[in-house]
Parts: structure tokens; sequence; C-alpha cells
């Protein structure tokens, strides 16, 4: 008998997502998925759209994570128009995608990872929140968070309208400057979250890595996966999150294929299955592997681990000293440690921070030439950058009057889409065994894929009481035959 | 002590920015926690549908309804929470009018699963494969929801009883709703929970707009460097300011660029790309009506600019909706 599992729907992540997972004869883990159920159509309700309106219109596929595709659109333009924007401009925006990394990371971190990592994978649920993160890290330390993230929001909010949509974008340029009296403000910021970024750092290593058991299960079989990984580098191979070539390294870390973004159709495919709408990117030149891992897996990986193992260090000193340090503890490049998403994200931070303190220093910030008008209309316009979840690339094409004709998008969970399937069976196999599912399976899987997701648990997480959650164990029919329920 | 008030926070086919702006609330959330029983929020919380289900008839007394319905899990979660809570505000422009991604109701779910599925230049489909709503996999019963032909707004598929728009709303207009809300301090049913003024009452650059505008040469917003200091009519760029509701602060036009509508009509008016054609034939300056077209037909993309968060709730837009769900 086929029993099923179903968790629906999946929680404290952002998108709506549904978990299967099939029980085979002797009660193991016969298979799992991790199911999209949902799809939108941007690429083709775009069509007829002018394409100046592009970055206003993209931010809305994700509120989470609206600054990327506001930003990948934008470079698409300059691309579509044959325009490099102004110096003050592309600091500006750059300023923009920084403090949208800082907030966005330790939102994801603190909020999101920290329950299970800094309170415990199988500590008391009702602990397992923001309140036993603040409880352990102390009520300093949870303010300061939340002051780090209100003011890169600010940020934000004075370069691109509002932070859950940015709203600026032209093709050449920024809409709006900045002046020497806001420079004061933003530096103070990008200074402050330098510090913050060194103190995240060392409260990760304190908590996390200097606890044997936590360490053994961020090294442990169940969290790691062999696949490919794709991200952004710089010309010296460095991490860049705004732009670069694709860089592509094979499971044991030899590089499979660097390539300008405009050639993306030759190295990625997307293969369907009846089963999701999300469409699973996969190496086209390595061909559709199935849901695989290990030397024959065509699947590869994006996002803040992905990026660490691709790029041969990080464009700033103090990151870089973190990336050789977490490279050492977990035994060499690439890691396949799931786990270790979260440490790269906090490694990614502070070069963020870094590159935010730099900028908020440069004489050109205040400059007033915020726009290239020089347009020469190409009609075909690829952009691309590291979103915090992994690369994201935006294609248009247009008529003679710039308006659009063809729009291609391929966003960061797309390329972890089957990877993150892969996750999820792995820790189920793991957790249910003999037909037993053990307590505290549901988080365990649970961890298995918000290394890949940010999401928004923030501030609700300091809600009192419990967060009960039910695990029903479905047999082929769907009716009940074992409820079990978190305290 | 009395129990505490249900809230339930949910999203349909939203994007999370409306979720984030709750969030985005700060400080305020620790109060409504206080005075609340959140009993969902998927995008924060672990509790699933069915401890919903196990709840009894109108024991929610608010839910709070983010994102437009596009397929029946939506649908289904909506008539959920309407049956289990005593009001639902739709929240954002996903709700109250369908939102941006309403622009779908131009195109057939056909040819939105072509291109996803079958043209896109990165798709690898030797099998010609698309989702299906059910599905054996080895033996294995997959399921996924049904994808409708059209995108609706929240008051389409429910009743509706309050209106939050924006998008997503401001930080000031949710507090002062739920506070509204907690204090039973609530407008007749129906009512929107914004200013009823027009953006323009209160955008900074009305004063430099004269009654009766001169444009004759629509411009589009990449191809001039926009004076911050002037109204983007009287500079020949669409804004659609006349014809918006107030109250998101006059957030776009801060940073120098023009309105795109996201507060829907304004008070009284049901359709928002009506008013705003209406509003733009009184401000050109052109006498006759011929003239007013001919300069309306210079816009490339009249109902990306003029419907760009109401589509599915426009005139347009129902016309097509009579393939209902
Ligand atoms: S109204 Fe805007 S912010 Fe809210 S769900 Fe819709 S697109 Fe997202
Ligand atoms: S049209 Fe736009 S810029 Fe002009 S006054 Fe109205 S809102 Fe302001
Ligand atoms: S200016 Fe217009 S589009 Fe921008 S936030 Fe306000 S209502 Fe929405």
């Amino acid at each position: 008998m086929t029993r099923k599992v179903t968790i629906n729907p999946i929680t404290r992540l952002e998108g709506h997502g549904k978990i299967e997972v099939f029980l085979d004869d002797k009660g193991g883990v016969r298979d799992a998925y991790f199911q999209v159920v949902e799809l939108r159509g941007f690429e083709r309700f775009c069509l007829g759209r002018p394409a100046e309106e592009m970055p206003r219109i993209v931010p809305n596929i994700c509120g989470v994570c609206p600054t990327p595709h506001n930003m990948a659109s934008t470079k698409a333009l300059d691309d579509l128009y044959g325009v490099e924007p102004t110096p003050t401009a592309k600091l500006i925006r750059q300023l923009h995608y920084n403090a949208f990394y800082v907030e966005d990371h330790y939102i994801h971190f603190f909020f999101l990872a920290a329950p299970d990592f800094v309170v415990g994978p199988d500590a008391d649920p009702a602990e397992r929140n923001i309140v036993g993160v603040i409880q352990k890290v102390g009520l300093e330390i949870g303010g300061k968070v939340i002051d780090i993230r209100k003011r890169c929001r600010d940020i934000i909010r004075l370069i691109a309208s509002k932070p859950c949509h940015p709203e600026g974008g032209l093709p050449g340029g920024v809409s709006r400057g900045i002046t020497a009296e806001e420079r004061e403000w933003i530096r103070k910021t990008a200074d402050d979250s330098v510090e913050f970024a060194q103190f995240a750092l060392k409260l990760f290593k304190n908590v996390v890595l200097d606890n044997k058991h936590y360490l053994d299960l961020v090294l442990s079989d169940a969290y790691k996966l062999q696949t490919y990984y794709m991200s952004l580098v710089d010309e010296n191979k460095k991490v860049n999150l705004y732009e670069g070539k694709l860089r592509v390294v094979d499971p044991r870390g030899k590089e499979h294929a660097l390539f300008d973004p405009h050639d993306y159709i030759d190295y990625i495919g997307e293969w369907v299955e009846p089963w999701t709408y999300i469409r699973l990117t996969h190496l086209r030149k390595v061909g559709w592997s199935g849901l695989i891992e290990g030397d024959k897996t065509s699947l590869y990986r994006v996002g803040p681990l992905a990026r660490l193992n691709v790029a041969e260090g990080m464009a700033t000193p103090l990151a870089q000293k973190e990336y050789e340090q977490m490279h050492k503890t977990l035994g060499g490049r690439p890691s396949h440690h799931t786990l270790a998403f979260h440490w790269a994200r906090l490694i990614e931070a502070l070069q963020a921070a870094e590159d935010m303190q730099k900028i908020a220093n440069d004489p050109m910030l205040t400059g007033k030439d915020l726009r290239n008008l020089n347009y020469r209309l190409k009609k075909v316009g690829v952009g691309c950058v590291e979103a915090a979840r992994g690369t994201l690339i935006h294609h248009y094409e247009t008529d003679d009057n710039g308006i659009i004709t063809r729009v291609n998008l391929i966003v960061a969970t797309q390329h972890n889409a089957a990877p993150m399937c892969l996750s999820v069976k792995k820790a189920a196999m793991e957790f249910v065994k003999d037909h037993k599912v053990k307590e505290g399976m549901l988080n365990m899987v649970e961890m298995a894929f918000r290394p890949y997701d940010p999401c928004l648990a923030c501030a609700t997480h300091a809600l009192p009481g419990e967060m009960p959650l039910n695990i029903n164990i479905r047999d082929k029919d769907g009716s009940i035959v074992q409820t079990l329920k978190r305290p | 002590m009395a129990e505490k008030p249900k809230v339930a926070i949910c999203w349909l086919g939203g994007c999370g920015g409306c979720d984030e702006a709750v969030v985005d609330i700060n400080e305020v959330i620790l109060r409504v926690v206080d005075a609340v029983d959140l009993i969902l929020w998927p995008v924060a919380l672990d509790f699933k549908y069915h401890h919903i289900e196990a709840m009894k008839d109108g024991e929610i007394a608010l839910s709070v309804i983010n994102g437009h319905v596009r397929n029946s899990d939506h649908k289904e979660i909506a008539e959920l929470l309407r049956r289990k809570s005593q009001l639902v505000l739709a929240f954002g422009a996903c709700a109250c009018f369908g939102g941006t991604p309403g622009l779908a109701n131009l195109t057939t779910k056909e040819d939105i699963f072509n291109w996803v599925y079958r043209d896109a230049p990165t798709v690898v489909n030797p099998k010609g494969n698309h989702p299906q709503p059910k599905v054996s996999v080895d033996g294995k019963e997959l399921t996924l929801p049904e994808f409708y032909e059209h995108v609706y707004a929240l008051n389409q598929v429910i009743d509706v009883d309050y209106y939050l728009p924006g998008c997503p709303p401001p930080p000031d207009l949710v507090v002062n709703a739920i506070t509204a809300v907690l204090e039973a301090k609530l407008p007749p049913k129906g009512s929107t929970l914004a200013p009823h003024k027009a953006l323009c009452d209160t955008c900074p650059r009305n004063k430099t707009k004269p009654a009766k505008i001169a444009i004759s040469d629509i411009k589009r917003i990449h191809e001039v460097e926009a004076d911050p200091n002037s109204c983007f009519l009287v500079q020949g760029i669409l804004c659609l300011g006349p014809a918006t509701r107030a109250g998101c602060g006059e957030a776009c036009i801060d940073i120098n660029i023009p309105c795109r509508g996201c507060f829907g009509p304004v008070e009284g008016v049901a359709d928002a790309g009506a008013k705003f054609a209406s509003a733009l034939a009184s401000i050109i300056d052109v006498e006759d009506e011929e003239e007013v077209k001919k300069s309306i037909d210079t816009i490339d993309d009249v109902i990306g600019y003029f419907y760009r968060f109401s589509l599915p709730s426009s005139i347009l837009g129902k016309k097509d909706l009579k393939k209902t769900i």
C-alpha cells in the first residue's frame, strides 16, 4: 500500500507550495515531491506593454524579492536601448541593491533560519521561533536586527519608492539623485551594517559551529546534495551580485562553463513535468538527468552557497576571510551541505555591507548626471543579476517602437526547484522508517527546503503561544490512517 | 478574560508584498498581536487550512485577504475564509481590483501555457507535458489546483466587506484599518478604508498644473528627464493622478516617477480607466473630439496604462468573465 503524507500549505516561506511524501510497503519513503501550485503568466501578459514600464510591472512577481526583479529588468532595458548608466546612476542602483541584500539576508537568517539553528532543530516547537532566538541572543540584538532592516529599507524607499514594490528604474540611469545630506545617514547605515554583519557571523560561530551536535547536523548526509552550481562572477571570478559572467562548476568543483548571460539559452534548459507548475531548469549541455544527484546529474543549484561554491573568492576583504574559513570548516569547495546556505548568506550580507560602505563614501554618489539618453534601440535586451535566492534572468524583445514582443524569465526558485525536491526526499528518508514518522520529522523536512527560500516569518514569530502543526498520514485513497500533532 | 477576536491573514494569487506590508507596520504589530488571536498566516505561522476547516462558521472575527483568484485553490480558500469569518477585508490592489497580474485577462490560459511549457526558448519538453489537475506518476497520484481562464478580483468570487487598496497598502493606512476594526469604528459595509480625494488633490506638484494643459505630444517616461518639480501631465508624461485615489503619500511622484494607479479609482467611480480617459480628454489642449482621439491614439498601450491594476474589475474585464468559475 502506498501511503501519502501531505504538508499543505508549507509555511514560513514565500509562495505557494505543497509537499507530498509517499511511503512504501516497508514504511520507508518511496518518493517525495515538492510541488509548486501556482502560475501567473507574466511572460505572456507583458506582451504589448512599453518596455520602459517593465521595471514597474515585474516586481509584482515577488513582493519579498522585488528589488532583484526591478534591477534585472532595468538592466535588460540598458541592454535593449544600448546604453550604459552614468557612473552616478550605477552607484545609486548598486546602493539600492546592496541595501536590499543586507535587509533581506537578515530577515531570512534571523527570523526563518535562526529558530531552527540558534534555538535548535529538535527544540520544543513552542520555543523554536524568534522569541526563542531573542531569548538566546538577547533583546538588544533582536532590536538591532529590526533596526538595520528598517534603515536599509529607508535607503530603498529613498531611491525606489516602495520597498515591497520598487518603482524606479529607467534605461541608462535612475529617476532620482542623492543629496549630500542624505549621504550622511546612508553612510551611517552602511557603517552600522558592516559592524552588525561581523557580529552576526560571530554569533553564528558561537551558537552553531561551536556546538558539535549542530555542526554534525550541518555536515550530515540528510542535508547533503551533490549538484552543479551556478552564479555570476566578476572578471576575477569573485562574487558579484549585480553584474558579470555566469559560471557553472560541476559537483567536483571543476569549471563546467563560463558564459555571457546573453548566451543563457545555450546552457539552461527548462524541463516540464505534469505535477508542478514550475519549469525545472537543468544544464542543457549535460541533458535532463531526472531528479538525481552526483556525477550524472544535470541539476544545479543557485543562491548564497552556490555563489560561494562557484566564485574563487569574495570581492571585499572582510568577507574574503570568512569565505576562507567557511570552506576550510566544511571540507573544501564546493560544499554540498544544504544547511550551509545559511552560513554563506551571512558572509554575503557582510560583502553587501562592505560594498554599501564603499559606495556611501564615493564622491560620485551625489553627482547630478543621472541619465544617459544616448539610446540606440537594439530590440533585444537581457538583464541578469544575482537575486538573494539566486541567478535571475530577464530577456525582452521589442518591435521598432520599444513595445514588448517576447519575454522569457528564469527566476531563482526555478533553478532550485528540482534540487529542493531531492533535498526534501533525502530528509524525509532519514526521518521516516518502518512506518514510523519520527517526532519533529515535519520540521526536519521543512528545514531541507528553507535554506533555499526567503520568507518573512519576521516579527510575527514574536507571537505568544504555539504553532500547532499536524501531519496526516494518508493511504492511497486519501483517508487518514495516522495523525501526528506538534505539542 | 474575554476571548480575543480571531484574525486570519491569507494570500491567494499574491506576490507576498502585501504580507510584507503587514510586517512593515513594525512595532504596531506587537499591539495587534496582543489584542487579537492570529489563527492563520501561512507566510509566517505554521497553521494549516484544516485548522480553519475545523472552526465554527463565523468564528473568525476578521479575515484579511490579499491576492486575486486565479485557480481553484484560491477560490476554495477564499470561500472557506468567507464562511468562517464575520468580516472580510480585501487587502491590496490584487484583492481589490485584480491587480497587475489581472492584465493576464487579455490573454487566454492556452496562450499562457503554450509559451510557458512549449514555446519559450529554454523549454525542453520532448513529451509535450504540461501541468495537470490530477496525474499519476509511477502509480502515485499527484494533484494540482485548476488554473482558470481568468483572474478575478476577490469580490467577484466572495462577498467582501471592506477594501484597502495599494500595491501594497502603505503602513499608515494598514494601522488605521486595523485600529478601526479593533475599536469597532468601521464605516458602512462596502467602504474603502482610504481617503476619498484624488491623488492630484494631495500631490505637491498640483500647483503647477493649470486647468487646461497643452499636451499635444504624449511622451514616454524613458524619453525625457522629467522635471522633478512640475506636474507630469504638464510635461506630456502620463500620470494617473487625476483618476487615482489618494493615500499612498505620492510614493512614486516622490522619486520622480509618474503614478500608475495602484490605489484604484477615486470614490464613486467603478471604472478607473474610463475615468482617466475622460480626465485626459478634458485637459488635453485641443478643441474637437477628433483631435482628442488622435492624441489618445498615440498612446501605445492604453489598457496597460489605464487599467494597470484594475482590468478584472473594469467594464472591459467584466465582458470577459462570462465563462464563470
Ligand atoms: S497588491 Fe501588489 S503587493 Fe499586494 S499581492 Fe498584489 S502585487 Fe503583491
Ligand atoms: S497629474 Fe500626477 S504629477 Fe500632476 S498633479 Fe496629478 S498626481 Fe501630481
Ligand atoms: S503614486 Fe500611484 S502608483 Fe505610485 S503608489 Fe501612489 S497610487 Fe500607487
